[in-house]
């Protein structure tokens, strides 16, 4: 979230599409009634199915599952044509006035630079202008036909109130009412927020889906401001924290980027990942992109890394450029039987990855897997599985008892980046252990084999820095957090010669702040942007628990620690006009005072842009200081474009000659089957949770008073639908994708409606992916039978929202 | 809370159906769960159970201007003031607490399951494994400690409260004024004021298993005020007593609310 969930409070609207708030955020839900009741803000869900949270909602709006970015493309030209963008905003702290490169273009649903036998694009021409100075030239009447804001308008000119309601199949007054009330927040003194989550991820152009939202509060001026933002709704405690920590293949702690081959120096990836500018405002913090990356390598490798040796660099893992390491790939590759072992820690692939089949039989070549949980689950068993014979499969399988959740000290970080430090409540039974213990006693043996054997390329295991324990021997888990914040190496002497101060850092101390991070060594650091969550003596700024509210705007800045540096907005200086005065006086997030920021911490110690000697841009992590409208960063486009999802119902997108997104992988194995608009696959499908289940319910399904309240696999239809095919409400039946099947019990609805698509009646369905075989006995098995391998190409998270079914009674 | 006569708050309006209040419920009472099945709602346990002391009701509805609605509401025990389980509870099992609330002592309760019949809101279950019937006692023992009951604690969106009843009546009120149209509040207006009270956004009757007048039967005040002090007199007022039943209420099935019936909503 670039805000935080207390402020969904602040909002005069809340547009929630892409996630099922009340369900599934039942707690941080109080939150956006609060909006409705105190505010009067308006509350809107659109989203395929009426769920718990549209009964909350002012309305609820049905969109066809995958055509998000047809419904926010007619909004961005609803907002341009009707002239309701927050225009200083617009003019000054996006790039909507900058002039496009004159090769881009966009023709028929593919953008310049396309390479159509490797599905990728070439970006060379997805730049913008830029002068002798290399500074990007602008035109602030945005009226230049060139510019980003022209180039925007025309783009999404065909986005029409006909096209877009015959693509999404949303009636155009339904249209028209969100675009409206929505647009009505590009007023100075009014805040429009986001809340999505997996509704929008689980796309092959879930990327995009996000992208095009983020162009949207950009036009009405509604991030970095108090009620606005863009808000994911994080689906688990600690899902921010795991991501700010690398869970992702292609990052390192603190979203540094992971090391490729050709990148075998350090020299050669500081260059390509440290931006530089030539805009005289901009205050391009990823310009110290060395010293996160050197205080990385210092917390990995500790005195080894030296400047010698690149800090150990070349101990790091690289991926191979251009390839990928997604779950999808990882099965992929482990179905062709590349992959001999795998860790499986806290997670449940035999129910939760896309195409069960294939991942099922891609466990099975595996000569072993290690399980760490707390209970039994469909991965750990799978040898035993529904049509495995265990006499045949050779799988060497480990249940390694983990310690859960509230068993265990350390920080959870919540969506509003507030990482919270908890105390456990208890000791975790029996042999069970924290993930840190397990993981150190596997490291320890791995190191000591390493020191006696040998073997290929011992350095990275035996350089390691390797001292998380406490005295008796245990993962010290304070320890650790403090390695990553980081610490002085050595004494650090800061001089500012301008102010006169000298400051004395000795050894040892904590990192106050990033802004004391080095390059050379001097410095450690395991996550920079995590660094300030202890101060330099040690006290634990994620433990605090003051409830004092200054600006009475929910910030609560004594309560745990919010990175970056406890910002609770980021982007927050984008709230106050050229002179720091704030758009909405009533809603004083930050004001300039002359000589400094008051409110929230702000996004730089800079005066205001008004001040063109000092004055810095808020878009701070951006090259140009201000916010990509149009934007090299994804692989797709650098305009968002509709594409349809990899199965559905039509032969043609209604809105260019591109029918999906250009730039997905699609695998090749014989289990990776596609049935587009193919008649014994009607109907539309898509997975969901249920509240009272946890993903694939591996913890919550052990619950008995929760599997009470959702005890087996349902799948819900539309009354019509159920109709036509003779299916009554609670019969059993069995959903059928062309990858497999699941039985399951049929819950008829009012609460899907039959789409008009093209001129024709569409049906979607959808069931909640929380069961499997292991237990309860009957529940049912997996949702992700019928589900598809494919998705994102910037992220990889599969397409689980929009694949095409069939429906008959057993 | 102690010494205060309290009424709990339930604003469907900001019920998210969530059922952390069901869940918290069992865990308090330590009330076990039962094996269901899904009956093609998400309402379940499908009705109340003597383990099942409240659950959300689910229903669909399509209201007068042709909008859907997916109406939530908590079910339980109203906690009467003219409350009939207590009227016909013939070994005082049932009886008002000072809170206002009706309690339970399971000691006493033989199972005569007079106020399972009696009750207008079918509220009191039965368990034959133990021959006793259960309900909700509004976390008696927690009240006692000044703490709220387990349902309340456990809400994200305040659709439940507790406090003194003239406070929670006020808030009722103006809840229901600031929503409009339909919206009214329930449960003050009869059997004495419950102190459980609604705020219902749409019309009582359109509810599922909500009484739109519920009342004490009339069966029930003349036998309980009238009859049985002079029955309790007479010799063979016991006869009497079963022979009048037989004739207000007719046969009666055993086992009422085992846990697992199949039905619900939708």
């Amino acid at each position: 979230m670039t805000n935080h969930y207390i402020d969904l409070k602040n909002s005069d609207c809340i547009l929630i599409m892409g996630s099922n708030a009340a369900e599934h955020h039942p707690i941080a839900f109080k939150w956006i009634l609060r909006a409705k009741e105190e505010r009067n803000a308006r509350i809107v869900h659109v989203d395929p199915r009426y769920t718990r949270t549209s009964a909350r909602c002012d309305y609820h709006v049905p969109l066809r599952s995958g055509t998000d970015i047809a419904f926010l493309g007619g909004m961005i030209k609803y907002i341009i044509e009707n002239n309701l963008i927050q225009e200083e905003y617009v003019k000054h702290y996006t790039n909507a006035a900058m002039l496009v490169n004159p090769t881009y273009e966009f023709k028929d649903g593919l953008f310049s630079g396309f390479d159509k036998e490797k599905g990728q694009y070439n970006k060379d021409s997805w730049t913008l202008e830029k002068d002798e100075k290399g500074i990007p030239v602008q035109d602030l009447t945005l009226e230049n036909p060139r510019c980003v804001y022209q180039m925007l308008k025309q783009h999404y000119s065909r986005y029409t109130l006909d096209k877009v309601s015959s693509v999404t199949g949303v009636s155009k007054e339904n249209l028209l009412k969100v675009y409206n009330e929505y647009a009505a927040t590009g007023a100075r003194d009014k805040a429009g927020t986001i809340c999505y989550a997996l509704g929008w991820t689980h796309h092959t152009v879930g990327s995009q889906n996000i992208r095009t939202m983020s162009i949207i509060q950009l036009l009405l001026g509604n991030i970095g401001i108090c009620g606005g933002g863009v808000n994911a709704l994080r689906g688990e405690p600690n899902v921010q924290g795991s991501t700010d920590m690398c869970i992702l293949y292609n990052l390192l702690p603190g979203y540094l980027k992971m090391p490729s081959g050709s990148l075998d120096t350090l020299a050669k990836y500081m260059e390509k990942y440290t931006t530089k500018t030539s805009a005289p405002q901009s205050a391009n913090w990823y310009q110290n992109y060395p010293k996160y990356t050197v205080s990385f390598l210092k917390s990995f490798f500790g005195d080894k890394a030296v400047p010698e040796n690149d800090f150990g660099y070349s101990w790091l893992p690289k991926i191979d450029d251009g390839k990928h390491y997604s779950l999808m790939h990882l099965f992929d590759k482990m179905y062709e039987g590349g992959i001999k072992g795998m860790f499986a820690y806290g997670t449940n692939p035999a129910c939760s990855a896309p195409n069960t089949t294939k991942t099922r039989k891609a466990l099975e070549k595996l000569n072993w897997l290690v399980c760490v949980n707390i209970f039994d689950n469909e991965t750990s068993s799978f040898w035993k599985g529904p049509g495995v014979d265990p006499h045949k499969n050779e799988t060497e399988v480990f249940l390694l008892p983990a310690a859960a959740s509230p068993e265990k000290e350390g920080s959870q970080s919540n969506s509003g980046r507030w990482i919270q430090w908890k105390n456990k409540a208890g000791n975790p039974p029996e042999d069970a252990m924290s993930d840190g213990d397990i993981t150190m006693r596997i490291m320890d043996a791995v190191r000591e084999l390493y020191a006696k054997e040998g073997g290929v390329f011992p350095e990275p295991i035996l350089n390691l820095k390797w001292d998380y324990r406490d005295p008796k021997g245990k993962f010290d888990v304070l320890k650790t957090s403090k390695q990553i914040n980081g610490y002085f190496v050595k004494e650090v002497v800061i001089e500012d010669a301008a102010k006169g101060t000298k400051e004395i850092n000795p050894k040892g101390d904590l990192v106050p702040t990033f802004g004391k991070l080095m390059a050379d060594g001097s410095t450690s650091c395991g996550c920079w942007v995590m660094s300030g969550s202890f101060d330099q003596k040690g006290e634990n700024k994620m433990a605090k628990r003051g409830k004092a509210d200054p600006t009475g705007l929910g910030l609560y800045p004594d309560w745990s620690y919010a990175w970056p540096l406890n910002r609770r907005i980021i982007y927050n200086r984008a709230s106050c006009d050229l002179t720091g005065k704030p758009f909405n006086p009533k809603m004083k997030l930050l004001e300039w005072t002359g000589d400094k920021w008051v409110g929230d911490v702000a996004d730089g110690p800079w005066p205001p842009v008004a001040d063109l000697e000092k004055g810095k841009l808020p878009f701070i992590m951006k090259p140009d200081g201000v916010a990509s409208i149009f934007g090299a960063g994804m692989v797709e486009g650098p305009f968002p474009e509709h594409y349809e999802p990899l199965e559905g119902p039509l032969t043609q997108n209604p809105l260019s000659g591109q029918l999906v997104n250009p730039t997905i992988t699609i695998f090749k194995s014989d289990l990776d089957k596609v049935a587009n608009a193919d008649q014994k696959y009607p109907f539309v499908c898509t997975s969901y949770s249920a509240t009272e289940h946890w993903c694939t319910g591996a913890l919550t399904r052990w619950q008995p008073w929760l599997s009470e309240m959702q005890p087996e696999a349902y799948v819900e239809v539309g009354e019509k639908l159920a109709g036509q095919l003779g299916i009554k409400n609670g019969e059993r039946v069995n959903v059928t994708s062309i990858r497999g099947s699941v039985k399951c019990v049929a819950m008829v609805t009012k609460r899907f409606q039959p789409f008009i698509v093209e001129g024709k009646v569409v049906h979607q369905v959808g069931l909640p992916f929380n069961y499997g075989w292991l237990y309860p006995e009957d529940s049912g098995d997996s949702a992700n039978f019928l589900t598809i391998a494919v998705g994102c190409p910037n992220t990889f998270c599969p397409e689980y929202k929009a694949f095409m079914v069939n429906i008959a009674k057993i | 809370m102690n010494g205060l006569e309290l009424v709990k708050l339930i604003d469907i309006s900001r019920c998210t159906a969530c059922r952390g209040c069901q869940v918290a419920c069992k865990q308090w009472n330590e009330l076990p769960a039962s094996k269901t099945r899904n009956t093609g709602s998400y309402q379940n346990p499908p009705d109340l159970q003597w383990n099942t002391w409240t659950l959300i009701r689910f229903q669909e509805y399509v209201d007068q201007k042709g909008t859907l609605k997916w109406l939530f509401r908590k079910d339980g025990c109203m906690h009467c003031t003219d409350a009939a389980c207590v009227k016909v509870c013939p070994t005082e099992a049932l009886y008002h607490t000072d809170f206002g609330s009706v309690g339970i002592n399971y000691d006493r309760c033989i199972g005569c399951k007079e106020c399972i019949t009696a009750c207008p809101f079918g509220v009191p279950k039965f368990n034959s494994a133990t021959n006793k019937i259960y309900k909700c006692d509004l976390c008696q023992t927690r009240l006692r400690a000044n703490q709220p009951p387990a349902c309340v604690l456990s809400c994200p969106t305040g659709a439940l409260q507790i406090g003194a009843k003239d406070a929670m009546l006020k808030k009722a009120y103006q809840r229901a004024k600031e929503l409009g149209g339909d919206a009214a509040v329930y449960g003050d207006k009869f059997v004495g004021g419950t102190h459980v009270i609604y705020v219902l956004p749409e019309k009582a009757a359109v509810y599922d298993k909500l009484p739109e007048k519920p009342a004490v039967p009339l069966s029930i005040i003349a036998w309980k005020d009238v009859l049985k002090p002079m029955g309790l007199i007479a010799t063979g007022g016991v006869v009497a007593g079963v022979f009048l039943h037989y004739i207000t209420h007719g046969p009666k099935n055993p086992d009422e609310g085992n846990g697992n019936e199949k039905g619900g909503e939708i």
